[in-house]
Parts: C-alpha cells; structure tokens; sequence
C-alpha cells in the first residue's frame, strides 16, 4: 500500500455492493462508448444467435417481445471505476433466446456483436443460468440510444463493456475470441470483484 | 414463432469497426508505478497541468491515458483516467492536465493538496483505441479538458516536425478557460461559448466550424478524434456525421 499525502477521500460508509476499486456515481450514469451513437429504431433492430447451435434464428422487435419479459434488478460496474446500485431493467433472460437454439454440447464462448460492430467475447457460462439480459427498458422506460437503446446485452456480473449496447447477436464457439477492447487490452473476462481491468490482470 | 433462417450473414448497418490503432502492452498496462509529482503549472482558473517523474514509463502514444490512484491511510483507495497531455518524446515524464471538479475527489486533492514530490500511483499506458500514430492526417475536436489528449498528438506533430496534416477545433467558454492557449497555433481554430474576444462570435460548435475544415480533404481523408464530456460528443460526433465523414474514421474518447 501506497499511502498518498494529505489525501483522505470522501467520508465512506463501508458498502458491500461496491467492488474494489470502484465508486458510486449515484444518480449519474455515464457514458463510455468509443463510437457514435448509431440511429437505430426498433423497427431496424433483429437479434441473431447463430455459430454453434441447432437452429440458428433471427428475431425481430415484435418477436422478439412475444417472448416471456424479464427483468433484472440490482448494480452495474463500468471498467472505468463508477458502479451503479439499484437499477431495473426490462427484457428477457438470454436463456430464453438460448433455449429456442439449442448450443451444442461444444459450446463454450460466445462473441456478442452491435448492430455498430463492436463486438465483446464471453463465456457460455455467463451467459446462462439467468446471468444475462437482451435489455430495452431502462427504470420502466424505453432504454436510451446512448445507453444501448433500442436494445442491449445486460451481463450486470461483468465490468460493463460486456453488456454491448445496440446488440445484433451471438455467436455461439468452441473457443474464445476476443473482441473489440479485449485486442485493445482489455482482461478476456472483467470480473469486477477480482478486478480483471486489463489484460495483465 | 416462425423461424426465419437461414439469413445471409450478417453485415453491421452503420460500419464501426475502427480497428485499435496500437497493440497494447498487457505487462504496462498491469503494472503499478510511482509517479512523483515534479512541477505544477496552471492553465487556467479552473485546470492546471502536473509534471511526474516515472523512470520505468515504457512510453505511450499521443491520445492515450492512464489510470491514476491515491490511496488514504486507512487503505481507502480512488483511482481515475486520465489523459496523457505531454508528447511520447519526455522520456522518463509525463504531464496530466486536471480540471477541478467541484467536490471532485480526486481533482481535489490535485488542486487543493499536492505539491512536487508527492507520489501517486498510475498504471498504462491503456487503450490503443484512441490513440493517434502521427501517420494519417487528423482532424481534433475537443472541449474544456477534452483538448488534453489532443494536445498531446498537436505536440508530437510539433516536435517530430511532421508534414502530415492536422487541425485542431477546440471549444472553450472563454479565452480564460481555454486550456493550452498560449501554445495554440494556425493549426487551431477556437470557439467560444459564454464570452469571446471583441469580433469573436458566442456560440457552440457547429456546422460551419466543421465545412470547412471537411471541404479540405488531405490524401488518404481524416481521422477523426473527438474527446470532452458525453454531451460534447454526442454533438460533435454528429456534426462530423452530417458533414460527410465516414462513421468508421470517428474515435471518441469521453470523460464520463
Ligand atoms: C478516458 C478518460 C480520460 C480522462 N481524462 C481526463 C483529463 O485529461 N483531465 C481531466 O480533468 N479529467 C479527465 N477525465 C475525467 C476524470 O477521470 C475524473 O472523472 C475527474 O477528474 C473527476 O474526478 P474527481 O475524483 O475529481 O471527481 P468525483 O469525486 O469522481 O466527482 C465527480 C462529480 O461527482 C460529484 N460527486 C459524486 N459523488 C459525490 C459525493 N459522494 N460527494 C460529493 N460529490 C460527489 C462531484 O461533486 C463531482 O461533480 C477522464 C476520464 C476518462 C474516462
């Protein structure tokens, strides 16, 4: 431990919610993408889930919320140090999508792609098990285009990058992929909690 | 349901894809340093730019940042990105340039606390994304510290004596916040929102601060950088759009 000189921080109320490193950017929700906000409206937006599956299938808006609603209530954690506590989303659980094309025993990764191409790896197993969202509703409203609107991937377990915004599909592997910030350094999985930042970490 | 395959493969509708423009070392990016704090200079009122010593800094690219942390006694830590401002050639330095954020954590202790020879800890270079080679002409676009990246590309140009072409467009709220002024140069065009010179319109970024500098189109086109708050690049990067620069040759970095 490094102490710096004269420096105290803001007085702190221990929370547990909060991974090391990370701060509480309370009702602020910051923006972070590299890219321009793409015009996307629902009726331009379809979700693909192809690779390593038995039926590959696209879903368009209306089909896509034919499916059982979901929603997720709880924290968010961006790379860049702010989390997020508290916030519902609404949407349907990936494993909705998932169990309609079937991945093959094989499957272990996935690499998730925007409607922009920007795309991010993952595993299978952060994927499933009720871990992992297609997002379009944010605190009971639309989800906004800078924030992923129409529709995102919401993986709240994983530093949010994973959760690419104005999601297009998945791509079901055998083999993990990096994608666009993992070539540009980023840690292959971003586990807030074991601070997986960088791709030293 | 109906199924609806198979489907041609898939083609992203607007073209992002702008490839990172560096391979990133993981070692650099992993690895704590101390930084020690050698010099102070103020920029404005509101930022002012600090001078580090870190002898190990395997270097870095113009447009890169880093993160920085402190640490209280009680094992409290903060850590922060920031740009780097100074060119890759001060071998052994590197200058950040802080705006004071009201009640900012960080920022604060920067402007209310540290003096030279205090350490801190910084970690980087990191993000090969927004970085900027000195190899296609570049056209910048930054408000309030959003100009500290893009300085640090306009001085490697400058130091390195390079032909390629570069132009910056800086937005300030007056010739007093402007950071970097005294350096600014013909590549520089500044615009104002609140107060301006006498003759200097008042006004945000816009269209016809755009036209002109895409209606001079080097070889090759521009690369885009665009950096400052969410807000600012919301509305820049749009302005670029709407000019006719291609959406895959648009970098945005933002402060949050
Ligand atoms: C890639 C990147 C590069 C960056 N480069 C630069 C740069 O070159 N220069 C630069 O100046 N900045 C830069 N930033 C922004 C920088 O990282 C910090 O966000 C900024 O310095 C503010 O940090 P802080 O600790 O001073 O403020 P914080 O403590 O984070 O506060 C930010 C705001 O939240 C309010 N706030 C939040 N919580 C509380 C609380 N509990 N009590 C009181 N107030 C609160 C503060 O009043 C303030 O308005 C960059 C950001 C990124 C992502």
């Amino acid at each position: 431990m490094h102490v710096t000189r004269g420096f105290t921080g803001r007085p702190r109320v221990h929370n547990p919610g909060l991974p090391p490193g990370q701060y509480d950017a309370g009702d602020e929700w910051p923006v972070l993408s590299a890219e321009v906000t793409p015009d996307l409206t629902p009726a331009d937006w379809s979700f693909r889930v192809d690779g390593l599956v038995e039926k590959p299938r696209t879903w368009d808006w209306a089909q896509a919320h034919e499916l059982a609603a979901s929603a997720y209530e709880g924290d968010i954690h961006c790379v860049t140090s702010w989390s997020k506590f508290g916030v519902r989303f609404g949407g349907v659980s990936l494993d909705t999508f998932l169990d309609v094309v079937r991945p093959h025993g094989s499957a272990t990764h996935a690499v998730a792609y925007s409607h922009t191409g920007y795309t991010t790896n993952l595993p299978l197993a952060d994927l499933t098990g009720g871990r992992a969202w297609i997002a379009w509703e944010y605190d009971g409203k639309p989800l906004a285009p800078e924030h992923g609107g129409p529709a995102r991937l919401l993986v709240p377990h994983l530093y949010f990058w994973k959760s690419a915004k104005w999601i297009a599909g998945l791509r079901i592997l055998d083999h993990d992929e990096p994608g666009f910030w993992e070539q540009n350094g980023y840690h292959a999985r971003g586990n807030p909690w074991q601070e997986q930042r960088y791709s030293g970490d | 349901m109906t199924e609806i395959f198979p489907r041609p493969a898939f083609t992203p509708t607007t073209r992002f894809a702008v490839p990172g423009r560096i391979a990133v070392s993981g070692r650099a990016a992993a690895l704590w340093q101390t930084a020690t704090l050698t010099e102070i200079r103020r920029e404005t009122p509101l930022a002012a730019t600090f001078r580090f010593s870190v002898p190990a800094w395997a270097g870095h690219l113009p447009g890169q940042h880093l993160m920085l942390r402190l640490t209280a006694d009680d094992g409290y830590v903060a850590q922060r990105h920031y740009s780097i401002a100074s060119a890759p050639d001060d071998s052994g330095h590197i200058e950040l340039t802080l705006d004071h954020v009201e009640g900012g954590e960080v920022s604060g202790w920067f402007h209310g606390v540290a003096k030279p020879g205090d350490e801190v800890e910084v970690r980087g270079p990191l993000s090969g994304f927004f970085a900027w080679p000195g190899d296609r002409p570049a056209l910048l676009i930054g408000a309030g510290s959003g100009v500290v990246p893009l300085m640090s590309m306009v001085r490697h140009h400058r130091a390195r004596d390079l032909r390629v072409p570069l132009r910056l467009l800086v937005s300030a709220r007056s010739p007093q916040e402007l950071i970097y002024a005294r350096e600014l140069g013909a590549e520089t065009t500044p615009v104002f929102t609140r107060s301006a010179p006498e003759g200097v319109p008042v006004g945000r970024v816009a269209a016809a601060h755009v036209a002109p500098l895409l209606a001079e189109q080097p070889p090759g086109g521009w690369e885009a950088y665009v950096c400052g708050s969410n807000a600012f690049a919301e509305h820049a990067s749009r302005l670029l759009l709407e000019a006719g620069q291609p959406v895959d040759r648009i970098r945005i970095e933002r402060f949050g």
